[in-house]
């Protein structure tokens, strides 16, 4: 079973070799089966990607490898072995030795990987005495280590506490860390995926950086494809505790040979595709729980291409090209995945303003000081018509939500009016007809539905407070909400908790919709989804609005995703909307020079690679902004002694699409050197 | 592949979120399943069935404690003179008066189980709608109770409890009232710093949004979610208050009546006999507190334990 015949020889020298490693949890007493046979390998110096949905045991697999298992994990069989030892074989002792010496590893979240009450330098410096050295060789070492990592100033960021720095800076360190030992393997599980899409890219160009220096095997999960698009030389695709195809990553995602791969590639916007166009491919079904019995092909029941062949026996492996390999017994049938829908109906926009955002700034008072988080947005929106919004966190995207929802007032001076009338600021003060017309689907729905009521439950009292219905109306309409959501009558008596996190979603959509909005703000809905059920998410909210004509305010970070969407974007920075155009003239050109740099930064699944523009630094806080342009601080095309003292005017370039920049059009549209670049605090 | 046939132990036993999160898959099951598996729980906890046998036990001789004895609290045996050591003197032997240690210790029961849950119960009502108060408003109203609590928190419990006695009288609605006055602050800690949790998550914006009034909110859309939270909060404070009521009644100010069967009662008349070797008076009223205490808090850590799993 395993992948090529002669790799005993690699076996012996690869960085990690994973043999049909076979893994359960014990739950309630019953052993459960994760991993169902793995194999893979990665040789020194290569970049081995794992992609999957969440659930499909990625990480399991790299922990289970390391044998860093939880107490009720146990492994049923296989072998690794790394660096020519034998994990599987080893003891305790043997183990904690190894892993100290040849293995490292890069969690998901660098608040969580540091200490917070001892300095970085105390911790970096730790991880070189672990390996026997001298307090004072250990403390250079660090300093070393990161500068390695570009670090500008590495003695002062050694006397700061974690919480003091970025994001993006720690997971540097946490990075600077994991290298000390000069890993053999070093694995990355979802090393950027907290992080905003301008420091992934940085932390992304570091590691392939480091990558060029040493000779150490990487293991990377992401559950975004981009990245490992970019990154990697390998990668697995995972499916409930199998790797289902492998091969180079331009083999895989140009090419894919396994129904699961192109279902997965099928479901993310790609190559500049548009709602208009076509639908995204939703694989059918769910994940199987763990334990579940998948005695041939572990994707038969989501297969669009099944037969009676694949009920019967577990799927050869079928090479297509050289290490391009996938599991599956109907590989040249691939072309029979049916393609995503071409949508047959017209997506008309209105043009009269439903809901618009005039002049509207919101001040918050921080221990006497004035923040401004919002200064003066102006934004319209046309019925049927999707305004994506994006920007880094922390550029005011929410606070404009929660204004423009009366969860905060907006300052004395701004309006936020429905159809030419001005709303009142707080919800609470608003007038039902106000309230109505501007609901809001959360990110996370975990958060935003309440967990003790059932959701039937959510959706009757939503019914109630908005319509005004009453009893056995209110309970119809809400019926007739999860329907149009395609949630069945059995979802309506279950709480939140029995829900999958796409049900869940569908159900705070259905509670958005259900006093007929005119506007639905929606913030980063499907960040917390996988790809595939964000596919399915996004088909929804582009259908509902082709039904009823609502109108979307859509705020994401995945670029891919906006532009699929939106019709028009507006980006913000510093609580200022400091470019608004329509999709196509954004993706077009000329930007912002902010706009640039957030465009170049978004990992390319296609493969096409672009001069990524850094943005140095911080965003500034919006307490105490710069003077004149509010980016001057970190663009890359800034003009000394302009940009710094003026405020800039607005560029206007055709009649939908305005600039605030001193640049003109042309001097905009010219390509800029960009030149390396350190880590600033 | 597996020839290697001792499976080497795993050293270090850290969950990972996508482990946790798949084993929550699995355990997805409906509200009354999840009520059912925690009631087995319970039952299948050697702690809380031997809790809920010691207090059971408690609560029978509190309800009708002339069926565990043959003696009355007050009266006066018979076979044996005052002082006589256990077995001559019945089970527990005799009180220097010549009084039944073990049916006074049975008839004990009554005074500290009728004020310990009351007074828990009243502390629990008012902490409970304090916390979820102050944790939904935040604030003035946070900021004044707040302060309101720690100056209750920073008087002795014991001098507040003496100092509200001679002021109210020895009553029992006094004491029950005292004692509860003394809890609401802990409780009240507690459901705040939930709430305030609670307060930031979604779903109570999206109530605020839809226009709903402060009231619904934190009693139909918070409260739910930090049920849990008061039944252990109940239990742990339940084994406080048995503890607080037995000590009040060792200062004697839960009664004027020093005859009456209670169990700090008779530890404060007996224990200087301890040196003249009469042991039995003072030791087994002491136990009997020990032994309710103990029994609740088993019970308390057992829910806990199934509630947080």
């Amino acid at each position: 079973m395993t992948i090529t015949q002669n790799d005993s020889v690699d076996a012996a020298t690869a960085a990690l070799s994973v043999e049909e490693l076979r893994m359960s949890y014990i739950v309630r007493g019953t052993p459960r089966e994760v991993l169902r046979g793995v194999s893979f390998e990665i040789q020194p110096g290569e970049a081995y990607g794992l992609v999957g949905e969440s659930g499909c045991g990625k990480s399991t697999t790299a922990y289970a490898a390391l044998r860093y298992l939880p107490g009720n994990g146990q492994i049923d069989g296989g072998r690794v072995t790394a660096d020519g030892g034998e994990l599987t074989a080893m003891s305790a002792s043997e183990l904690r030795k190894f892993r100290a010496r040849h293995v490292s590893m890069v969690y998901q979240d660098p608040v969580q990987a540091l200490n917070p009450v001892l300095k970085i330098g105390r911790q970096v410096a730790e991880s070189f005495e672990v390996l026997g050295q001298s307090k004072a060789e250990a403390h250079q070492s660090a300093i070393d280590a990161l500068r390695r990592v570009h670090i500008a100033a590495p003695e002062s960021v050694m006397e700061r506490f974690p919480h003091q720095l970025s994001g993006g800076m720690l997971q540097r360190v946490v990075i600077a860390m994991a290298l000390a030992c000069d890993p053999r393997l070093l694995v990355l599980d979802e090393p950027t995926t907290g992080l905003d899409a301008t420091v992934e890219a940085e932390v992304l160009d570091l590691v392939r950086e480091l990558r060029s220096e040493l000779n150490s095997g990487i293991l990377l999960i992401a559950h975004n494809l981009g990245v490992i698009r970019t990154m990697c030389d390998r990668v697995g695709v995972m499916y409930a505790g199998r790797v289902v195809e492998e091969g180079t990553v331009e083999a895989v995602f140009d090419n894919p040979s396994h129904p699961y791969t192109k279902g997965l590639l099928n479901s993310i916007p790609r190559h500049g595709v548009r709602k208009t166009d076509r639908e995204l491919f939703a694989i059918p079904g769910n994940l199987p729980q763990i334990g579940d019995p998948l005695p041939t092909c572990v994707y038969l029941d989501r297969c669009p291409i099944a037969t009676d062949l694949c009920r019967q026996e577990q799927p050869p492996i079928v090479q297509h090209s050289d290490g391009h390999w996938s599991r599956c017994h109907h590989a040249d049938r691939i072309d029979e995945v049916p393609e995503p829908e071409e949508v047959a109906e017209e997506h008309t926009v209105g043009s009269e303003e439903v809901i618009g955002v005039h002049g509207v700034s919101k001040t918050f008072r921080q221990r006497g000081h004035d923040v401004p988080a919002l200064v003066s947005v102006d934004l319209g929106f046309a019925e049927g018509e999707t305004l994506g919004l994006v920007g880094e966190s922390g550029s005011g995207k929410s606070t404009l939500a929660k204004t423009m929802l009366g969860v905060h007032a907006a300052d004395e001076g701004g309006a936020i009016t429905l159809r030419g009338r001005a709303m009142k600021g707080k919800a609470t003060e608003r007038i039902d007809e106000s309230i109505r017309a501007i609901q809001m689907v959360f990110q996370n729905p975990d958060s935003a539905l309440n967990r003790s009521w059932t959701v039937r439950r959510i959706l009757m009292r939503t019914v109630t407070k908005l319509t005004g219905l009453k009893g056995d109306e209110a309970e119809a309409r809400a019926v007739e909400i999860a329907h149009s959501m395609r949630l069945s009558d059995r979802h309506l008596d279950m709480r939140p908790r029995q829900l999958s996190g796409g049900l869940k979603q569908r159900v705070a959509i259905a509670r958005a919709f259900a006093g007929d909005p005119n506007v639905v703000v929606c913030d980063e809905p499907t960040s917390a989804l996988d790809v595939s059920v964000q596919a399915a998410i996004l088909n929804l909210l582009a259908q509902l609005q082709r039904d009823d004509r609502t109108s979307y305010m859509f705020i994401s970070h995945d670029i891919g995703v906006v532009r699929y969407l939106a019709d028009r974007i507006a980006v913000m920075y510093v609580g200022r909307i400091v470019e608004l155009g329509t999709t196509d003239e954004i993706f077009e050109g000329p930007n912002h020079p902010y706009t640039e740099a957030l465009l170049s930064a978004v990992p390319n699944i296609d493969g096409v690679a672009e001069q990524r523009i850094p943005l140095i630094g911080e965003i500034p806080s919006p307490a105490d902004p710069p003077p004149g342009c509010v980016f001057h601080t970190r663009c890359h095309r800034v003009v000394e002694g302009l940009c710094d003292t003026q405020v800039p005017p607005e560029v206007v370039l055709s009649e939908r699409h305005t600039i605030q920049c001193h640049l003109s059009p042309e001097q905009l549209s010219t390509p800029v050197e960009i030149t390396a670049t350190v880590a600033e605090i | 592949m597996s020839d290697n046939t001792t499976q080497p132990e795993f050293d270090d036993l850290t969950p990972t979120d996508n482990v946790l999160s798949a084993i929550e898959d699995v355990k997805a099951a409906t509200r009354k399943q999840v009520r059912s598996e925690q009631i087995r729980m319970l039952l299948r906890s050697p702690g809380f069935i031997v809790g809920v046998i010691v207090v059971g036990f408690w609560v029978l001789a509190a309800v009708v404690p002339g069926l565990l004895t043959t003696w009355g609290p007050k009266e006066f045996v018979d076979s044996a003179p005052p002082r006589t050591a256990p077995p001559d003197g019945g089970w527990f032997g005799t009180d220097k008066i010549g009084r039944d240690v073990y049916s006074r210790v049975i008839y004990g029961a009554r005074p500290i189980l009728i004020v310990a849950p009351l007074a828990t119960g009243i502390a629990i009502v008012v902490g409970t709608f304090l916390g979820l108060i102050m944790g939904y408003y935040r604030g003035y109203v946070d900021e004044i109770i707040s302060r309101v609590i720690e100056a209750i928190l920073s008087i002795p419990v014991i001098l507040m409890a003496i100092l509200v006695v001679f002021t109210f009288g020895q009553s029992r609605p006094v004491i029950i009232g005292t004692i509860a006055v003394l809890f609401v602050p802990a409780i009240t800690r507690t459901i705040r710093s939930a709430a305030i949790a609670e307060a930031q998550l979604d779903y109570v914006t999206s109530a605020k949004m839809r226009g709903e009034t402060g009231l619904f909110i934190v009693s139909r859309e918070i409260l739910p979610n930090v049920t849990g939270l008061i039944v252990v909060e109940l239990t742990v404070r339940l084994g406080y208050a048995v503890f607080t009521y037995a000590t009040l009644a060792f200062l004697g100010i839960v009664t004027t009546n020093v005859t009456d069967a209670d169990w700090g009662i008779d530890v404060s008349q007996n224990y200087e006999a301890i040196v003249s070797d009469i042991w039995w008076p003072t030791i087994f009223p002491a136990l009997a507190i020990a032994s309710l205490v103990i029994g609740v808090n088993l019970i308390a850590d057992s829910v806990d334990k199934v509630l947080k799993s």
